[in-house]
């Protein structure tokens, strides 16, 4: 096995069961915290691909900062509420069933078609061409985004406004 | 050599186990945290894609979809917490205001 596989096999076995956790652990914190391990494997993930510049963005906004609001609002709501938050899971075997059942159809279509891609070579650090495109090409994607995170962001703090 | 079939195969079940935590979490920051999970095995199909047919797209694509998912929990979120102080609980089934 090259470094590749092993490193591959390990960082996919690290993703499925910080992801198992996530789903599955009755206390909502500890989720948190294991999707923080699942997004951090994701960026594993991105460096086996040798996009190292979507690994640092993967930290950043994902490990960084969702993972920070989710503890924050977690933290605001068990304040608010006045007990721990606890989460009892309901319809365990009908989500189990449905999730299967997707996992089967797009396992079978994977399986019908022919992916038999060969990978390119080591390829440059695509960090320069990926801003070369967002100001070229996807300049106004990157300008309307820009817009967005704005709207978000006054959005999300009307909501959460306090009342006087 | 690890093919473009294992990376996908790897981000379906990683979806799966999103779909099912969407599923079955009562709690809406719960059902929050598998939508993020589905989110990001989706990622991990762009960068492949990329990765193995040589195209840029799929980056700068996985670029915005990152972007905007953290606007999404920001905004779900202040949802959340906003739901938690009228309704003074935490579980979907009982937001049902809309319902007829």
């Amino acid at each position: 096995m090259t470094l590749e596989a092993v490193g591959f096999w390990v960082v996919a076995v690290v993703l499925l069961a910080s992801s198992l956790a996530v789903v599955l652990t009755p206390n909502l914190f500890h989720a948190v915290l294991y999707l923080a391990a699942a997004l951090v494997a994701t960026g594993a993930i991105f460096l086996l691909l040798e996009q190292p510049f979507l690994f640092a963005v993967q930290l950043l906004l994902y490990a960084g900062g969702v993972v920070t609001i989710v503890v924050f609002a977690i933290m605001l709501t068990e304040r608010l509420i006045g007990e721990r938050v606890r989460q009892t899971s309901r319809h365990l075997v009908n989500g189990a069933i449905v999730a299967a059942a997707v996992f089967a159809g797009i396992a079978g279509f994977l399986l019908r078609s022919p992916l038999a891609t060969p990978r390119p070579g080591p390829v440059d650090d695509a960090t320069v061409a990926i801003g070369r495109a967002l100001v070229g090409p996807f300049a106004v994607t990157l300008e309307l985004l820009g817009v967005l995170l704005v709207t978000a962001l006054l959005g999300a703090l009307y909501f959460a406004r306090s009342d006087e | 050599m690890i093919g473009l079939s294992s990376y996908l195969v790897l981000a379906a079940l990683m979806f799966s186990i999103g779909l099912f935590g969407v599923l079955t979490r009562r709690n809406a920051v719960g059902i929050l945290l598998g939508i993020e999970l589905m989110l990001n095995a989706v990622n991990i199909n762009l960068v492949a894609f990329a990765r193995f047919h040589g195209d840029l797209l799929g980056l700068v694509f996985t670029l915005f979809t990152i972007s905007i998912t953290v606007a999404e929990v920001a905004v779900g979120l202040a949802i959340v917490i906003v739901i938690f102080r009228v309704r003074r609980t935490v579980e979907a089934d009982r937001l049902d205001l809309l319902r007829w």
